[in-house]
């Protein structure tokens, strides 16, 4: 079955998804209201696994919750913390109950997280997992066993645009489409000229791409991000921006400037689609589409 | 030269392992931990007398050649009274050399130091792991640098988005081990190398404990 999100990314549409965040527990109150802010807006939310290697709630759990609240869910899987056995095993569980769309990461490490001792697994990597959902469809595991039933995905991976250096990146996305991503959503990008530069290189492959936006919150977020997150790059500009905005308007004014980022690649024809992370403020992403003129 | 890299435990936990054991005969090893300096002659007097300070006897010591050697049994018996007298023989060599000691004889042995990998010392004082012996060598494929060992995360396919500026998500200190291989790719002229899909690894190309036996054996 196709999923709707597959048919959104075919029918040329400017196509929109976002994020929702598992809880830390079993309280899954605002999770479900994220869920209802954003099902009829985006095209597909992605439910993040174990976001910065901090144990939460399952991806697939939370999948299946905002499937059976009327939206379109992207698990996201990481090889972090199951081995082959378990990944497949949860593709089959994830096909089962009408979860079509997979986002493959390799993952966060442990060390990053809140159980840094932990034993990492990394069995597979994002291009082995990819290589492992096309197989599958095949109608085969990874032990060359046959499956009974059929198993299709819309299956995405990710990619730096502003890495230094860009190169490896590159032939790592170039291996993740060989292994058979069909979409790929961004790190965060700021640098619309640079992501231009991006794109003619990259709209050379068969892949659908979609702008990462990560919504800046203040100044202070913007610089943390500089120094913190691989491959983002807040320019000074938009840091200074954000920084003149009066007191207690800092929100409002990253809401504008990733509305006015989506807007010009969407006018621009830059790319299939954006995809919009709000970190843990999803509520305001029906405020960024409209600030983008999608709504 | 490749070598068993430790360090030494925290002195609470070397304390709660001896507790209750009052004689103590203490060993060292010539070789691995001579070199990191967690083991050879001065740590061992060290030892000799932090212990005699906590009110332990300490019947005597010994720096071995080789403690992980099979000639470590005789060298022990000139040692013979003074472990007789011991509770327990605290070893400053590394996890081979303690569990060689301990086939010899009836005594407990507590180990002094963790043992962190097979490595080397790459400058004075910093000691690097350079294989994990993972029994599906891929270097040949990778210009010589293992990622298996040098990645954090052991990747074959190529760099994680986690590398900053040619450095890993887990230490701004630490190189990312892909940066470095398409470098050197790069000055191969064999950066086709990396565009190679390289299937999902083999975890089990050795048993679980490693065991190999030569052919013909």
């Amino acid at each position: 079955m196709v999923s709707a999100f597959k048919k959104a990314l075919q029918s040329g549409k400017f196509v929109v998804t976002s994020e929702v965040a598992p809880p830390k527990g079993t309280n899954l109150e605002k999770m479900k209201h994220h869920i209802e802010v954003l099902r009829d807006k985006v095209d597909a939310m992605n439910v993040t696994d174990h976001q910065g290697s901090v144990m939460r709630y399952p991806s697939l759990g939370g999948a299946i919750l905002v499937k059976e609240m009327g939206g379109e869910p992207v698990l996201q899987m990481t090889c972090r913390d199951r081995n082959r056995l378990a990944l497949q095993a949860d593709l089959l569980f994830a096909h089962s109950r009408g979860i079509n769309n997979v986002l493959c990461l390799t993952g966060d490490s442990a060390v990053l997280g809140d159980h840094k001792e932990a034993k990492e697994v990394f069995d597979l990597e994002s291009c082995q997992l990819l290589a492992a959902i096309r197989l599958m469809e095949k109608g085969r595991d990874l032990g060359g066993n046959a499956l009974e039933g059929p198993i299709s995905f819309c299956a995405g991976a990710i990619v730096t645009p502003e890495a230094n250096p860009i190169e490896p990146q590159l032939i790592k996305f170039e291996k993740k489409i060989e292994a058979g991503a069909e979409f790929i959503q961004t790190q965060a990008v700021y640098d619309l000229d640079n992501f231009k530069s991006f794109m003619d290189y990259a709209s050379q492959f068969p892949v659908k791409i979609l702008a990462g936006i990560i919504l800046l919150t203040s100044a202070p977020m913007a610089r943390f991000m500089n120094k913190n997150v691989a491959g983002v790059h807040v320019p000074q500009e938009l840091i200074d921006e954000i920084a003149s905005a009066p007191k207690g308007r800092a929100l409002e004014k990253g809401i504008e400037i990733a509305g006015r980022m989506i807007r010009r690649i969407l006018d621009e024809k830059m790319c299939a689609g954006v995809h919009i992370m709000a970190i843990g403020k999803e509520e305001v992403v029906p405020d960024i589409m409209s600030a983008a003129g999608l709504l | 030269m490749i070598r068993s890299i430790t360090r030494p435990k925290p002195e609470e936990e070397i304390d709660r392992l001896l507790e209750g054991l009052g004689r103590v005969f203490i060993i060292g090893c010539g070789t691995c931990t001579t070199l990191t300096r967690t083991g050879g002659e001065p740590e061992v007097k060290a030892m000799r007398s932090t212990l005699t300070g906590k009110g332990k006897m300490v019947t005597g010591d010994v720096v071995l050649p080789v403690a992980c050697d099979n000639l470590t049994s005789e060298a022990l018996k000139e040692y013979g009274d003074q472990i007789r007298l011991a509770d327990v023989l605290l070893i400053l060599s590394c996890a081979f050399g303690a569990q060689t000691i301990a086939r010899q004889g009836k005594k407990m042995v507590v180990p002094a130091v963790d043992t962190l990998f097979v490595g080397k010392e790459t400058a004075v004082g910093l000691f690097d792991e350079i294989c994990t012996q993972c029994g599906t060598c891929i270097i040949g494929e990778t210009g010589g640098i293992c990622p298996v060992t040098s990645c954090h995360k052991g990747m074959v396919n190529g760099p994680c988005g986690g590398t900053n500026n040619g450095k890993c998500e887990i230490d701004p200190e630490k190189d990312c081990a892909w940066t470095r291989i398409y470098n050197r790719l790069k000055d191969l002229n064999r950066l086709e190398a990396m565009r190679k899909y390289q299937k999902p690894r083999n975890h089990r190309a050795e048993p679980m404990p490693g065991k190999w036996t030569l052919a013909g054996r």
